[in-house]
């Protein structure tokens, strides 16, 4: 680069010949030499910022570009890539804790019509009319000949029904593909299962989504790409439902009950072995909710979990276990229970108007079941104790089940907690829980005092929970129970093999219109199995039972909901793993020798 | 030196074009087998789907129960009791075939005590 300098020769020489000063020369010049490098610094600038400029413009058009391609173009799976094993099915299966399946996914086919398309809209209707009896053919043929161009005719087709109408053989007709929701078992585990139908549909694939039970509780896992491959393992066995199932059903229909119950639960790990609620339906054709009427009579209701009933005597063994657990009394503690007992202007009075006192063990509280003696346990323990206690096991809150329908069961409590209260809810009356509650309350007894939370998943430890009663005193409630079986009111639990241990309860049916109804009852009979050390947890409850095999009609759960448990134990027992203690006679024939 | 060069230069363009010409159609054939492939198995494992809900069906508690009822005099089946409880291990099995001893060798054995 040539500089072109500040102070040229000649022109200072003759700058001084003019006598000016040479000075404002170098200035000139060295203004003007800032000024080129002024614009020489500016145009590299703007260079500089029109490649930027460029370079962002290119890529945000690619970025533009490619989202514009993404959105314009049909989706495609990767070809070359090896493909991810699970694409196929869109909702995971559902398992028993064997591992068998209980819901699983069947491909079928959808029907759906462009009227427009259409070469004989009549014949077609008439045909299709003919293949599905419940389609009228003139209403088919109004709706494709009133200028739509699309509708849909059927959500599933069976392969006969597709075949039949592929034989219409109507270009206007046409099939898209349906992942269809299949319980191969029919209504066994209905309430829990629930059901599932189509979300949104489209022409190529329509979303399934759970409407009721495990199905909508648990619909974001099983419908998470992720976990698809892997079923959905329950803690549900097969085996033992479908044989509480038969068992309740003949129960419910010897007993003429007009619903019944049953619950199966490991005591340890909470886990529910079976559920049945009876009247049942098949989740495969899930029937329509009641429009009027008491919903609790459809057969969707779910007895176990949704209906909350006054579970009665059941709840005795709270209020003992509670005085044993205060070190108020032991199981040998005589306490006053002399009927009636008045209270205020309440007449506590035993079953049949009996009177067991003056004065009862403890035990025999129990045993015999006695109110007045419960009450008189209740009341020295004390209202807000005793709320403390029945919060503590769970009775005052919805049950944290696997079931959309578990958080709507809230148990009903009276508003206010009187002494006349704390004596009512001594024995189960006045304040109503689901069978679920009584048997993760029982649970509790019979795992030896913690509090557990009942689960339909499957799981492999013992669940951690707080204790709520010392392990003796669990004990000790538990050879109360044992003995109600012995020598009490469920003598017909009393199954070969199996020590059982338990408690009966009878409560009167409350009315609409308030009162007890004097001929209807809800009865339940709450086990536990083996009693020397109890693992199985069992809820019998039949709604509005009446035993007539006797020469009077009986109503109390020791007639009607006692003997349905016994079989249910006398079945599942041997599935459950359990050897039986069977005490066998001297053998015949063989003498003793001495040699 | 120069002429040679153009002909080699020539030759390599057509070899590689001839080249790049089979994999372009190996690479369409690979893929159009992996399709197949693909929808191969996406229908076998519709049919293993099918398959597993047919068999979980034909295993069904209800119709195992029926199966029972109808074949229990056949099957000389017993009515359940908790008597029949038993472990693995009790069931006799066949005993096991023991190969011929051949080859004997007679020894006399004396125990102590001349019993």
């Amino acid at each position: 680069m040539i500089r072109t300098p500040l102070r040229p020769l000649a022109r200072i020489l003759s700058a001084r010949a003019k006598g000016e000063n040479p000075d404002a020369i170098e200035r000139e010049n060295l203004r003007l030499r800032h000024e080129a490098m002024r614009d020489k610094a500016r145009t590299r600038a703007e260079l500089r910022l029109l490649l930027l400029g460029l370079a962002f413009f290119m890529a945000y058009g690619v970025i533009g570009a490619r989202m514009g391609l993404l959105a314009a173009s049909e989706p495609m799976e990767p070809r070359a890539a090896a493909s991810g094993a699970q694409i196929l099915s869109q909702r995971a299966d559902i398992a028993d804790r064997n591992g068998r399946i209980l819901a699983t996914n069947m491909l079928t086919h959808s029907l759906y019509a462009h009227p427009r398309d259409m070469v004989d809209p009549a014949r077609v209707a008439r045909e299709l009319a003919a293949i599905f009896p419940d389609m009228d053919a003139a209403a088919l043929e109004r709706r494709f000949t009133d200028g739509r161009s699309f509708m849909w005719i059927r959500k599933v087709l069976s392969p006969e029904q597709m075949q039949k109408v592929h034989e219409i053989g109507d270009p206007g007709l046409l099939f898209g593909p349906r992942e269809m929701r299949v319980y191969p078992n029919g209504d066994l585990a209905a309430h829990v299962l629930g059901g599932a139908s189509f979300g949104a549909e489209g022409v190529h694939s329509a979303e399934v989504i759970g409407t009721a039970g495990i199905e909508k509780a648990l619909d974001a896992r099983l419908r998470d790409p992720a976990q698809a491959g892997e079923p959905l393992m329950l803690s549900i066995d097969m085996t033992i439902q479908a044989a509480v199932e038969e068992i309740l059903g003949a129960g419910m229909q010897m007993m003429n009950a007009k619903g019944a119950a049953a619950i199966l639960m490991d005591s340890r790990t909470g886990e529910i072995l079976s559920l049945a609620s009876l009247p049942d339906f098949d989740p495969n054709d899930r029937p329509n909710p009641l429009v009027k009427g008491d919903p609790g009579d459809s057969p969707l209701f779910n007895r176990a979990v949704q209906g909350v009933y006054e579970l009665g005597s059941t709840f005795k063994i709270f209020a003992t276990a509670q005085a044993m657990e205060l070190g108020l009394v032991n199981a040998d503690t005589m306490v006053d229970a002399n009927a009636p007992m008045q209270w205020g202007k309440h007449r506590i009075k035993e079953f049949q108007n009996k009177n067991y006192g003056p004065l009862l063990s403890v035990t025999d509280v129990i045993v015999k079941s006695s109110n007045v003696g419960t009450a008189r346990l209740a009341l020295q323990i004390g209202g807000l104790r005793q709320q403390a206690f029945l919060k503590s096991l769970g009775f005052f809150d919805p049950t944290p089940l696997e079931l959309v329908e578990a958080p709507g069961a809230k148990p009903l409590l009276p508003p206010k907690w009187p002494e006349i209260v704390t004596i009512t809810t001594s024995y189960g009356h006045g304040m109503s829980a689901s069978p679920m509650h009584l048997a993760a309350a029982y649970a509790t007894i019979a795992n030896g005092g913690i509090a557990v939370k009942p689960t339909l998943l499957k799981r492999d430890t013992p669940a951690e929970g707080v204790r709520v009663l010392s392990e003796p005193v669990a004990r000790a409630s538990v050879d109360m129970l044992r003995q109600v079986v012995t020598r009490g009111t469920a003598s017909m639990a009393e199954v070969e093999g199996y020590a059982v241990a338990g408690k009966t309860g009878t409560a009167d049916k409350p009315k609409r219109t308030g009162g007890y109804y004097k001929d209807k009852v809800i009865n339940t009979f709450a086990a536990m199995f083996p009693a020397d050390d109890p693992r199985y947890v069992l809820i019998v409850t039949l709604d509005e039972p009446v035993n007539t095999m006797g020469t009077e009609p009986r109503r109390t759960a020791g007639w009607t909901a006692v003997p349905v448990a016994a079989e249910i134990i006398r079945r599942s027992a041997p599935l459950l793993g359990l050897r039986p203690v069977i005490e066998l006679g001297p053998p015949d024939g063989i003498t003793a020798v001495r040699n | 030196m120069r002429p040679v060069f153009y002909v080699l230069t020539f030759l390599a363009v057509m070899g590689l074009g001839f080249w790049a010409y089979k994999q372009n159609y190996t690479t369409q054939q690979a893929l159009r087998d992996v399709d197949a492939l693909q929808s191969e198995i996406a229908d076998l494992r519709e049919a293993l789907a099918l398959q597993r809900a047919e068999w979980a069906y034909l295993n069904r508690p209800d119709r195992l129960r029926e199966l029972a009822t109808i074949n229990f005099d056949r099957l000389g089946l017993l009515p359940m009791d908790p008597s029949q409880f038993g472990a693995a291990r009790q069931v006799a099995y066949p005993a096991p075939v023991l190969p011929v001893i051949e080859g004997a060798i007679e020894v006399m054995g004396e125990t102590e005590g001349g019993l």
